[in-house]
């Protein structure tokens, strides 16, 4: 059985640190850091720093209502866990994208973004000239949708068909010869 | 500073493969020691997960950019999270010779 995508959780920038560890005290040096996703640390600052409803905040990572508070009370369990046992927290991995601007060098013609956004972007990254303009935001992840179309196409006898969205090719049972399906590789 | 360049060919005059994933060659070259080391891509001919695959490769030779064609929907997020910058080229015959050249002007 196929395993459940994850949808994508947005958010608006990556936090600054990387982690916290404990001092004082009796710490176990050994003691397995608490990972704490990057998605649960958005659904704390929009929580209780930028003090949003859980409603409005799943608007903004773009996740159902449900989903944002089993996040969010995922991250209290986590932090609940690192504080009572004194152990260290990365924070880190998670299922997300952020808010990409994509810029536009007007010397070399080349596309990029800014990962850092805490950093303001002055020369292009290829030519380091200082001439660029603003193409973009990076696509939401409605759009993926528009990547599954395509063509299914039987690796034994080739026959083809048109991808139907929602039925993944290698689950379907070519009309033929029974063998199962598999998406046509695009040509480039 | 590494960045890593997607190649059709293991010399510096082969031109950038505009694909990411599925690239023949990448490019990892070295700002600081000006080191140039060919990869062959193993993930060339994977029919599924290419993208995801080759970013764990590259990211294991802890570079900061890419350079290539195109980036498709499952890799911008992981490069995001991983906080690496992409650079895409449109134009597909550009020699890697050519693209370390402009990143050496100052």
């Amino acid at each position: 059985m196929n395993r459940r995508r994850k949808c994508l959780r947005k958010l608006l920038e990556p936090p600054k640190i990387k982690g916290f560890s404990p001092f004082g005290g009796e710490i176990n040096e050994n003691a397995e850091p608490i990972n704490l996703l990057f998605e649960e640390y958005e659904a704390l600052k929009l929580c209780d720093y930028d003090l949003l409803t859980h409603f409005q905040a799943s608007v903004e990572m773009n996740v159902s209502r449900p989903t944002f508070t089993r996040i969010y009370s995922s991250t209290r369990k986590k932090l609940a866990k690192a504080f009572v046992e004194g152990r260290r927290l990365n924070i880190e991995g998670g299922k997300v994208y952020f808010d990409t601007i994509w810029y536009q060098c007007g010397t070399c013609h080349s596309q990029f973004n800014n990962p850092k956004m805490e950093i303001p972007i002055n020369n292009c990254p290829l030519c380091n000239s200082q001439q660029f303009v603003i193409v973009g935001v990076d696509a939401k992840p409605d759009d993926v949708k528009s990547d599954t179309a395509g063509i299914c196409m039987c690796p034994k006898c080739g026959f083809e068909q048109p991808h139907e969205i929602g039925s993944p090719c290698m689950e379907r049972n070519c009309p033929k010869c029974n063998a199962l399906m598999r998406r046509k590789p695009r040509e480039n | 500073m590494r960045v890593a360049i997607t190649s059709t060919g293991n010399n510096l005059d082969s031109t950038l493969d505009p694909r990411f994933g599925r690239c023949a060659f990448f490019v990892i070259y070295d700002t600081d020691t000006k080191a140039i080391e060919f990869i062959p891509n193993p993930n060339k001919e994977a029919t599924e997960g290419a993208g995801p695959a080759s970013v764990q490769l590259v990211a294991a030779k802890d570079v900061s950019k890419i350079i290539s064609g195109e980036f498709g929907m499952k890799i911008k997020s992981l490069l995001d999270s991983l906080q690496i910058q992409m650079i895409a080229i449109k134009e597909p015959d550009k020699t890697i010779n050519a693209i370390i050249a402009m990143l050496e002007t100052k």
